[in-house]
């Protein structure tokens, strides 16, 4: 790694103040993802702002959800008993994701905000539209076998966010509030934080120069307690997911009141399927219902060489997850 | 999949508030311990606001003894152990959080040293590989992986310990399967897994049984 300068914030407002003064600088909290792309040098910042002092921590029972601060590991939000109780996707999806010693590090906020494993982007020898912009994507015509097959463009076929968590938050209508600077604060939807990459692929989120996620809120549902992560990986654990999906059911007398579907591993940000949901909503919870579901959500599906198996393993995926919640 | 892979939705875990009690213990014990003495919160944070820009004084609490040691603030954990403080039975193997070799405990929870900054891991309390073993008493576990056999070449084997030492202390081990899927964060190239299992389900017994 190259050296840097090291602060650790005592306030959010110190914090945002000292990115304002080096925009170049980057906010460190667990720092997993951060220190790896650090000494890959596909990422350097001349200062290093520790914002492990800022109060964005807790798990909180609200009177329409959860609240959980963003500073939270994933162990401690995975096995945390109302996390668990209410969102067991959410749960799994952390629980299922990196391996033990990365989920007692890394924060929640810095998982969301974690970056594409597309082996071109990682490997600075290569043109990354991503990573250099304009410079090209050899993904396109390359090796693209875990790429992305919805929402990509002829620019990039990434899995921006290639983990677990987002995929269950995008699911559950998750909001993020997010703060600026002078304690000034917004709301943002999960699935209005991030960007399709079309022709500007390096902007990834809707997040501000500066901006820090602060919370996340979960709204309490029927589905969300009746839900499940499942993932495919090309080994049974400790693996970035093929496919994945974080589904939600509200099954009454066999017909689902409602439903929440998001995939993993195929689309270029967390992919929730508003297709998929609207064919299993007032639907019998059936076999050829999630089918019918499981074809809708990927009919947008741009598969390049080595990644056409998706489709199928995609809807596979997502048709035996709502099986396992319809159970 | 096994259900045992997930904390169940009905028992809440204890694990979440013991470790929270646990940090707060251990730091009430290191502002004890450490010099200058964490006084108040208004002079902690002060101190902590300064830029720390090139070598710079740090002290690390490794297995119960303080050491100050010179670091860049980009100098990790690991070389830190290995490089200044001479504790060479944490070792590098892919030095970029996917192997599990680095695997150390910091206030109690298994963490990769490789992606910790040392700064980063001031005030905090540190165990590697050397701080288990009570004199010539090996650590239980130490003595399982002897017993079971649970190494081939050895390299990756004091994080294999050291991971294997925390996925029993947090109730992770109860069955084969919740075992493996607990101990997945520590790569062996020899495949000793099998061995490394058996090694992690014994201490597991034992502690079970009390």
């Amino acid at each position: 790694m190259n050296d840097f300068s090291y602060t650790q914030a005592a306030t959010a407002k110190e914090a945002t103040a000292l990115r304002k003064d080096t925009p170049t600088a980057a906010y460190i909290a667990g720092g997993t993802t951060l220190l790896d792309l650090m000494k890959a040098h596909l990422q350097e910042h001349p200062q290093l702002v520790d914002i492990n002092l800022l109060p964005f921590k807790g798990i909180e029972q609200t009177k329409d959800g959860l609240r959980i601060g963003a500073l939270e590991t994933m162990s401690a939000v995975g096995e945390h008993p109302l996390v668990v109780q209410q969102f067991p996707a959410v749960s799994q999806s952390l629980l299922l994701a990196a391996s033990p010693q990365l989920r007692n590090m890394a924060s929640i906020g810095g998982n969301i905000l974690q970056r594409t494993r597309c082996g071109y982007f990682r490997d600075a020898a290569f043109p990354c539209n991503k990573r250099v912009p304009g410079s090209g994507c050899p993904a396109q015509t390359g090796d693209n076998h875990n790429l992305a097959i919805l929402g990509v463009s002829e620019s990039c076929i990434a899995n921006s966010y290639p983990g677990d968590f987002s995929v269950a938050l995008a699911a559950f209508d998750a909001v993020l509030t997010l703060e600026k600077g002078k304690g000034k604060q917004r709301q943002v939807p999960l699935n209005d934080f991030y960007r399709l990459p079309g022709n500007t692929p390096h902007i990834e989120t809707v997040l501000e120069p500066g901006e820090l996620i602060v919370a996340i809120t979960l709204p309490n549902a029927a589905h969300a307690q009746s839900s499940t992560y499942l993932k495919v990986r090309e080994r049974s654990s400790y693996a970035y997911a093929l496919a994945s999906a974080a589904v939600g059911l509200d099954v009454q007398g066999g017909t689902i009141r409602a439903a929440r579907v998001a995939l993993g591993g195929v689309g270029a940000q967390p992919w929730r399927s508003r297709e998929a949901e609207r064919i299993l909503t007032g639907a019998p919870a059936t076999e050829a219902t999630f089918r019918a579901a499981a074809a809708a959500a990927l009919q947008g599906a741009q598969p390049r060489e080595h990644n056409g198996y998706k489709v199928e393993l995609a809807q596979n995926t997502l048709v035996r997850a709502l099986q396992q919640v319809a159970a | 999949m096994e259900s045992d892979l997930f904390p169940p939705a009905d028992a809440p875990k204890p694990e979440d508030g013991s470790r929270r009690s646990f940090m707060k213990l251990s730091g009430g014990i290191l502002g004890l311990a450490l010099a200058p003495p964490l006084v108040s919160q208004a002079e902690r944070l002060t101190a902590y606001s300064k830029v720390l820009k090139g070598a710079t004084d740090i002290t690390l609490r490794v297995n119960g003894q303080a050491h100050t040691v010179r670091v860049e603030p980009r100098v990790t954990l690991l070389d830190t152990l290995r490089e200044r403080l001479d504790l060479t039975g944490t070792k590098k193997g892919c030095d970029h959080g996917q192997c599990g070799a680095c695997t150390v405990h910091v206030n109690g929870q298994r963490t990769l040293s490789c992606l910790t900054l040392a700064v980063m891991a001031q005030g905090k309390e540190i165990t590697t590989i050397e701080g288990l073993a009570k004199g010539d008493q090996l650590h239980p576990m130490q003595a399982a992986f002897l017993k079971h056999d649970g190494l081939q070449c050895g390299y990756c084997t004091p994080g294999q310990i050291m991971s294997g030492v925390a996925c029993v202390k947090e109730g992770h081990a109860t069955t084969d399967a919740q075992c493996r899927e607990w101990m997945s964060g520590n790569l062996c190239r020899c495949g000793a897994y099998p061995n490394i299992l058996a090694a992690v389900r014994d201490v597991a017994g034992q502690t079970a049984q009390g």
